[in-house]
């Protein structure tokens, strides 16, 4: 099992990383600042289950708030608004 | 096995599709039978269902607690089945709207609400919801209030979103099912809200 | 897909055709969502749509993304082979 390494309220970095093969990080987070929101739970890695391997050992999964000034420049709207996405722990530091 | 009164010859991707479920039939890894169950089993899900959930949880308040906790076990405790599901609900407020989309390809409650409409899977929605949800809003006519943060969530990975919508004014005393019919789908994922008749 | 520049969101839903809603079904029993043996997962299904040519958004529907991907998938994994999908498309168009 691999640890959890983080808990709610946690600021984290989504790693800049552009590797290849099948990822569930959007481009659009990556290199972005957050905040944890939750521990999801551990799961497969789907890159790996993609490639027909066993996803083992199952990643911890956590839902990662971002604030949206902080996602797009010259993002228009509410300085409260915000985009949540799961993120595998090993995308994150 | 052709569509009733069908008389066009198959598309590619038609043929394509028969072949391959005859193919897994010959090969024993799914028979005929099993295939129109899971059709039917799949048109029975449906946005009632959710609406049913959103229902009890305005008007008991611990199912609410519970369902925010955890969606799955709240909704198996209402007798609806939701094999696979991870269900996370987000509660709409004064001050905060939740919107969902699966920008990397089309993410949903299927098990909970169904198949999921076009719009959803389109191009359009997926790349403006998380970039810019209030424009995206509009085009469904939904304005919120400008001191009204919205947050998207952006179905990545294992969980699913429900969007728990506020019980508009005036249904004080209104029956559960009364309450439930106005819980569009559009409601419980985000672009519209519920309104009275 | 996430933020690139796009289009009005049009609203259109469709009643989907019981071809459609097969290969929605094929993917729940294969992906062992039912119980049954798990042949493969929905990672391989979108990891293969996402192998498809660039323009298969604008040629594909969302289904006959889906119905390639699955295929590609089971040959994949090795469930049929190509040689057996080639006979049996050829046997099934004259059949019709």
């Amino acid at each position: 099992m691999v640890e959890a390494r983080y808990k709610p309220g946690d600021r984290v970095k989504v790693l800049k990383a552009f590797p290849l093969g099948h990822i569930r990080t959007p481009f659009y987070i990556r290199g972005r600042n957050g905040v944890i929101e939750r521990l999801c739970g551990s799961f497969g890695n789907p890159e790996e289950l993609a490639q027909m391997r066993s996803g083992e050992p199952k990643q911890p999964l956590y839902r990662v708030r971002f604030l949206q000034k902080d996602v797009w420049p010259g993002y228009r709207g509410n300085a409260g608004d915000a985009v949540e996405v799961e993120i595998f722990q090993h995308w994150l530091e | 096995m052709k569509e009733e009164g069908n008389y066009q010859p198959y598309s590619y991707f038609q043929l394509m599709e028969v072949s391959l479920r005859e193919l897994l039939v010959e090969k024993g890894v799914v028979t005929e039978a099993q295939v129109e169950a899971t059709v039917e089993d799949m048109r029975s899900r449906t946005p009632e269902r959710g609406a049913k959930v959103v229902a009890r949880a305005w008007v008991d308040g611990s199912f609410r607690r519970k369902l925010l906790e955890n969606g799955t076990r709240a909704c198996e405790e209402l007798g609806l089945d939701v094999p696979a599901l991870r269900l996370v609900v987000v509660e709409n407020t004064a001050s905060v709207h939740n919107m969902i989309v699966c920008t990397l390809c089309s993410c949903y409650p299927r098990m909970l609400l169904g198949i999921p409409p076009d719009w959803y899977k389109s191009r359009n929605y997926r790349s403006r919801a998380v970039r810019e949800p209030r424009a995206v809003l509009a085009e469904f006519g939904l304005r919120l209030n400008e001191d009204t943060a919205i947050r998207v969530h952006d179905s990545t990975a294992d969980m699913r979103y429900l969007v728990l919508p506020m019980r508009p004014a005036g249904t004080e005393g209104w029956a559960e099912e009364r309450l439930a019919s106005i819980v569009t789908r559009d409601c419980m994922i985000g672009v519209a809200v519920p309104k009275l008749p | 897909m996430g933020g690139l520049p796009a289009g009005r969101v049009e609203a259109t839903e469709h009643d989907y055709a019981q071809w459609e809603r097969r290969v929605d079904a094929l993917m729940v029993l294969l992906s062992g969502v039912k119980g049954g043996k798990r042949l493969m997962t929905v990672d391989e299904l979108r990891k293969n749509i996402e192998a498809l040519p660039p323009d298969a958004y604008e040629r594909m529907s969302y289904y006959e993304r889906w119905v390639t991907s699955i295929t590609q998938t089971m040959i994949q994994r090795g469930v049929i082979t190509t040689e057996e999908l080639g006979r049996k498309m050829a046997e099934i168009e004259k059949r019709g």
